[in-house]
Parts: C-alpha cells; sequence; structure tokens
C-alpha cells in the first residue's frame, strides 16, 4: 500500500518539474542569454539539493512502475511483489549513492 | 462519481461502454517501460556525464539537438512523458474529485496545460536555431563560428 502511495505522490511531483521544465528549456526560443539565465538558478546549491530529489523520485517511480509491469504481466509476479520491492529499494539504493556523490560534487564544487 | 452499472448479459452495444480505460491501461505500461529507458539516459548524459548540471547552458543544448538522435529522443520523451502524467493526474483527478463541477474543471485545466505544453515543446525542437543571428558568439555552439 505504501508503494502505492509513494508511486502517486512521486508521479506528481515528477509531473509538475515536467511542466516547469518544458517551459525552462523552451526558452533556447527565446534567446542564449534568457536560457543561461534561467538554467544558472538550477546550479544553485539549494536548487542542487532538489534534484537530488527530483531524481530519488524519478528513480523511485520508475523500478516501482517497473515492479507493477511484472505484477500485471509476468505470472509469479503477484506472489513475488514483496520481493520485487526490496529489489526496487535495492536498485534505488545502488543508483541513488552514486548519483548523490557525483551531482553534489558538482553542485557544491563548482 | 455516479456510475450505473448495466445488467449483466446486456448486450455490448447496449452498454455504451468502450475499451478506453484498458487503452489507458495498456498506455501506462508500455510508455512506462519505454520512459524509464529514455529519462535514465537522458539524466545520465546530462547530469553524470562530463562536468554534469555545470556544462548544462544554450551551447550543450545546441550541440546535443545538432544530432537528429537526440532530437527524436527528446521529441518521444515530451511526448510519452506529458501523456504519461496527464492520464497519470487524470486517474488521481476521479479518485479523489468527488464534485462533478470540481473534477470536470479540473481535468478541463489539465488537458488545457497537457496541450499548450506538448504544442510548444514540439515546436521549440523542430524550430530551434542553434546559431540565432544577433546572438553573442561565445554563448553559441563552436560549429556557429564556422564560416
Amino acid at each position: 500500500m505504501w508503494s502505492w502511495v509513494a508511486h502517486r505522490v512521486t508521479g506528481i511531483g515528477i509531473f509538475f518539474f515536467l511542466f516547469a521544465h518544458i517551459l525552462d528549456t523552451a526558452l533556447v526560443r527565446v534567446s542564449p542569454e534568457a536560457y543561461n539565465e534561467v538554467i544558472a538558478t538550477y546550479k544553485n546549491p539549494v536548487v542542487g539539493l532538489l534534484e537530488v530529489g527530483l531524481v530519488a523520485a524519478v528513480i523511485f517511480h520508475g523500478f516501482n512502475g517497473l515492479r507493477i509491469v511484472l505484477v500485471d504481466f509476468w505470472s509469479k509476479g503477484p506472489r513475488y511483489q514483496k520481493h520485487l520491492f526490496v529489489g526496487v529499494i535495492a536498485l534505488w539504493v545502488l543508483l541513488m549513492v552514486p548519483f548523490t556523490i557525483r551531482h553534489l560534487s558538482h553542485v557544491f564544487g563548482g | 462519481m455516479t456510475t450505473t452499472i448495466p445488467a449483466p448479459r446486456t448486450p455490448r452495444r447496449l452498454r455504451g461502454r468502450t475499451n478506453t480505460e484498458l487503452y489507458a491501461w495498456m498506455f501506462m505500461r508500455a510508455s512506462g517501460v519505454l520512459l524509464l529507458i529514455l529519462v535514465f539516459t537522458h539524466l545520465f548524459v546530462n547530469l553524470m556525464t562530463g562536468d554534469g548540471i555545470n556544462a548544462l547552458d544554450f551551447g550543450f543544448v545546441a550541440g546535443k539537438w545538432a544530432d537528429p538522435v537526440w532530437q527524436v529522443w527528446d521529441l518521444l520523451m515530451l511526448w510519452l512523458a506529458m501523456l504519461h502524467g496527464t492520464n497519470g493526474l487524470r486517474t488521481i483527478i476521479n479518485d479523489y474529485a468527488e464534485r462533478d463541477q470540481l473534477r470536470l474543471w479540473l481535468k478541463v485545466g489539465l488537458y488545457t496545460a497537457t496541450t499548450i505544453t506538448i504544442v510548444l515543446g514540439t515546436l521549440v525542437i523542430f524550430t530551434f536555431d542553434p546559431c540565432p543571428p544577433d546572438a553573442a558568439a561565445d554563448l553559441l555552439p563552436s560549429f556557429c563560428s564556422v564560416p
């Protein structure tokens, strides 16, 4: 049940970011200056931390989505749904550790 | 929501039902698997390789979109992610907005925002000029300076 709640919450969060991200990318059509100025906010340390949260949400939503597909289409999926959830969390940690280290060293290391 | 469930064994043509929800359900799974590949690669290339987020600027985008593969990549990601997210939000609106009027207007707002965003994003990808004539040369990708 909590994976279902987390899937909804991360989905809504990612969707609202997606709107902002399409609008900021659209600024390449205005001018290089306008685009660069807005993209500079993504390099700010506070926003950099939010990006770790965003990527955490994307990775969870992606792997948990794959788990949903397996539960729906793999004959043994429903029986192993809890094991699959452990797998989702394991893969999430496996990707989040190197991402967080590298991304934060970009954001804080200049 | 008031949904009338037709009597069992009512002929299909009298039920007034379609398979739209089944197709939406299938779309979520198919687009989800594709988006996993598209988005994870997008994040890896833009945030993990080279200088990561510090390398992102107009020149970076222009350099990427000089390659048709990334144009198609971003176009696919735009359409699939927007439709996947819109369908997800539609489900959530249906679940939690109990008043008919509220549900209707939330969906009108959602579909309007989705249409505007998809059209805008598509136009940007197809009409993008990597070397706008009046821009400072140091902001542009290196291939612009080649005469």
